[in-house]
């Protein structure tokens, strides 16, 4: 089954490295393919930034997203360029601080911005906290599996706060 | 794994212990990640003062026997024509990466295209004849740019990996073979002359510190490689070899996948845009539908299109206004040729191909 | 210096060579070979180098290895040499057009990274090989086919050039000058790091003819009587006195030892 998920955000939240620890989780623990593509424009910080994931149990031809049917969006103005359009049968998370709209389709409202800070002290792992409820929402791959890939990802000294923040996902996601 | 990424990778593998270069997007990674490991590998990273630089310090270093590379993107491959066009005179292996964007001149950095094909083949003034390899898959990054040094070593040429920032910034999932192929350059025997020839138009090859004492100029030269500027026999036997060493050989080194052969309607495609063909195929496996994915697309295969006996359409999906199109009319005989070109820096979706298709029924 | 030193670094069979009658290159090319073979450099393990014009012609007349490039680009192929095989020891020959015009930015490179080479300028002051257009060393007021009235830029001032993007030994002497000007090499040719040497070379076809000097010898006696040691110089400039009108500074500019790049460590 192929699986479109697209981030979107402002740049220096994370949502490329997001979108490169799913690939990673899927291809490499999860047993299955995977194609992570961005578009992104000259900023280094700012914009609205976009990364786009692909997985699907067979090898991928057509690499970009054509149909999205995931979307984790975190800022509004990444929500009006990438997500607004988002067909009905999609799912979307938003991160309920930064997205003041919201999508004709499901969506689900995760708190990771104020989770971050509050709960964590780190406003740089809300990314990370989107992805732990990403995965305990749709179950594109397993806990495990993006456990493994945060922990390849995130620079040393970082693993147990990339963790809890993890958790943290975790436990939103499945809320939901 | 990223493609850029793949780049490198494939070039350690292949033995790559020099790179020169200057950063640009979207190829900046290529250069990063040789600085980190390149020194490690026992191998040489230098960051020129720009790519007019990073191709001389290339060719300064493939004359002492090293395997050297460089990468860069349009702005910076418009560049380095001037040196590439001397590598091809001096016959200087190296291999040239262009992690393509959009253009003409700055155009869009950071996103997608196929503009600089011919400039590949035409850029350096003069006739020249080059080898460019295109991938459309991480794993063909790694596996071309470690081909693209054998072939730079065998025919003595300057050879591209003309990818682009789509392939250049994917990531996915790559198996690392235990052992890539090396097959080094021939060296030059004693009792020859350094750009006397053998038969397969290749000369031995002259590694400096050797004592083969050869002089290498970009003016028309002899055998002994000594300039002889005036004498129209010189210059036509030397650019003639030059141009036929490789040219005579396009159909030996061509690369390529063609599925259903016996198809009416055929998609020739390189790099990215093979994807979305094979996407096509994939959602409407009962039609045959033809497909010519190139891995080398200079020296053009030309006899690849009379694989396709039935063809009725070649159709040409393309990131540019229509440039290996104009190629493959050359070669064809009374087919119809359809140019899709595409630029603004994202690939044709699986949809508009298909739509090619449905009109063509 | 004996002839078969002049045998064992020339190639015979390229002569002959297609400097003019007069030209000052010749010298410079002997004052080189005679400081490489001090110091008994091999003639295997010698590389020159040079981009494009008369002085870079040098190379395809010596014995060793050797790259003659792209116009300016010397530099750069040199790096590539020299960083590729620090064994190799590396010359470089170039021109004023050469090195600070379509070569300039290379040129401060090159000497900011302070790569472990020789590199001999020859400076006639003009474009030599193209007929004799104005470089930007050609003086203030001097004529040539593009300062048909006079040139109207400022010179460069190659040695200090050098000296401020970091060589680590820069000299000039003319052609006049050969038992220094070949001192100068030898120094520069022991030296770790980039050595700058500039010669001035008298140029009687492209530009000595519209110049005033008759023959070439006129230019060399000029270079004599308008070169001022570089002391000298230092001194007229502390006390506050003008330098003579047309006169230039020769010796050594600069001799240091800051961290040099492609030396065999």
């Amino acid at each position: 089954m192929r699986h479109e998920v697209i981030f979107s955000g402002f740049g220096g939240q994370g949502v490329i490295l997001s979108a490169v620890i799913l690939g990673r989780a899927a291809a490499l623990y999860g047993n299955k393919y995977a194609v992570q593509t961005q578009v992104y424009g000259p900023e280094a910080r700012g914009g609205a930034s976009m990364s786009a994931v692909v997985i699907d149990d067979e090898p991928i031809l057509y690499p970009k997203v054509a149909s999205p049917d995931i979307y984790v969006i975190m800022s509004q103005q990444g929500f009006e360029k990438y997500g607004a359009a988002a067909p009905k049968d999609a799912l979307m998370l938003v991160d309920s601080e930064l997205v003041h709209s919201r999508p004709q389709c499901a969506c689900t409202e995760i708190p990771a911005t104020t989770e971050a800070k509050e709960t964590l002290g780190r406003v740089i792992v809300a990314n990370i906290i989107m992805l732990g409820a990403l995965v305990t929402a749709t179950g594109l791959v397993s806990e495990d599996a993006i456990k493994r890939a945060v922990l390849d990802s995130v620079p040393k000294g970082t693993e147990d706060l990339n963790l809890k923040a993890l958790h943290l996902g975790f436990e939103l996601g499945r809320n939901t | 794994m990223q493609g850029n990424r793949a780049c490198c990778e494939g070039a350690l593998a292949a033995g790559c212990d020099f790179f020169g270069g200057y950063p640009i997007t979207p190829s900046t990674e290529i250069a990063e990640m040789m600085a980190l490991k390149l020194p490690k590998a026992g191998g040489t990273f230098i960051q020129m003062e720009d790519e007019i630089a990073s191709m001389g310090a290339i060719i300064g270093a493939s004359w002492t026997g090293a395997r050297s590379m460089t990468a860069t993107s349009g702005p910076g491959f418009s560049l380095m024509m001037e040196n590439i066009g001397y590598a091809v005179m001096t016959e200087t292996p190296c291999v040239v990466v262009n992690i393509q964007r959009g253009g003409p001149s700055t155009g869009q950095p950071t996103m997608s295209a196929q503009g600089d094909m011919m400039q590949c083949r035409f850029g350096p003034h003069g006739d020249v004849a080059t080898i460019a390899v295109v991938p459309s898959t991480v794993q063909e990054m790694y596996e071309l740019t470690a081909k693209a040094f054998n072939l730079a070593d065998r025919f003595r040429v300057p050879t591209f990996v003309m990818s682009d920032e789509t392939i250049g910034h994917m990531r996915e999932k790559i198996v690392i073979p235990e052992k890539v192929d090396i097959v080094p350059r021939k060296p030059l025997l004693k009792g020859k002359l350094p750009f006397e020839a053998d038969e397969d138009g290749v000369p031995g090859f002259a590694e400096f510190g050797r004592g083969h004492r050869v002089h290498v100029t970009g003016l028309t030269h002899d055998e002994r490689g000594y300039p002889d500027t005036t004498d129209p026999e010189v210059h036509e036997k030397l650019v003639k070899r030059l141009y036929n060493k490789v040219e005579s050989k396009r159909h030996e080194i061509a690369d390529y996948d063609a599925v259903n052969t016996d198809a009416e309607t055929v998609f020739i495609t390189y790099g990215p845009c093979s994807r979305t063909v094979r996407q096509v195929l994939h959602d409407h496996p009962d039609e045959c539908i033809g497909h010519l994915n190139l891995r080398i697309v200079w020296p053009f295969p030309e006899e690849t299109l009379k694989i396709f006996a039935n063809a009725k359409t070649f159709i040409v999906p393309e990131l540019n206004l229509g440039q290996m199109v104009r190629e493959i009319a050359r070669h064809t005989t009374g087919e119809e040729v359809l140019s899709m070109p595409k630029i603004g820096g994202h690939i044709h979706t699986p949809a508009e191909l298909y739509a090619a298709v449905e009109a063509r029924k | 210096m004996t002839t078969r030193v002049f045998e064992k670094w020339y190639r015979e069979d390229r002569l002959p060579h297609i400097f003019c009658t007069g030209c000052g290159n010749g010298t410079v090319m002997n004052c080189a070979i005679k400081a490489v073979e001090e110091m008994h450099w091999e003639i295997d393990d010698t590389i020159f180098v040079s981009g494009i014009g008369c002085s870079s012609r040098a190379p395809g007349y010596m014995s060793t290895d050797s790259l003659h490039t792209t116009h300016g680009r010397a530099l750069t192929f040199a790096t590539g040499v020299k960083m590729a095989n620090p064994d190799l020891n590396v010359v470089v020959f170039t021109g004023d057009g050469d090195a600070s015009a379509i070569g300039g930015n290379h040129f401060i490179h090159a000497c900011r990274r302070n790569i472990d080479m020789t590199v001999i300028c020859m400076n006639n002051m003009i474009y030599g090989m193209t007929g004799g257009q104005g470089s930007p060393c050609t003086p203030v007021g001097k004529i040539s086919t593009t300062t048909p009235y006079g040139a109207t830029e400022p010179v460069f001032d190659l040695a200090e050039l050098a000296v401020a993007a970091g060589a680590n030994h820069v000299a000039r002497w003319t052609s006049y000058h050969t038992k220094e000007l070949t001192r100068a090499i030898e120094t520069g040719l022991a030296t770790e790091g980039l050595s700058f040497i500039e010669a001035m070379v008298q140029c009687p076809t492209a530009y000595g003819r519209r110049n005033k000097f008759r023959k070439a010898t006129d230019q060399v006696e000029w270079m004599r009587t308008h070169a001022i040691l570089l002391q000298k110089v230092r001194r007229l400039e502390e006390e506050g006195k003008p330098i003579p009108e047309e006169h230039f500074a020769v010796g050594e500019f600069v001799h240091r030892q800051r961290p040099a790049m492609g030396v065999r460590r």
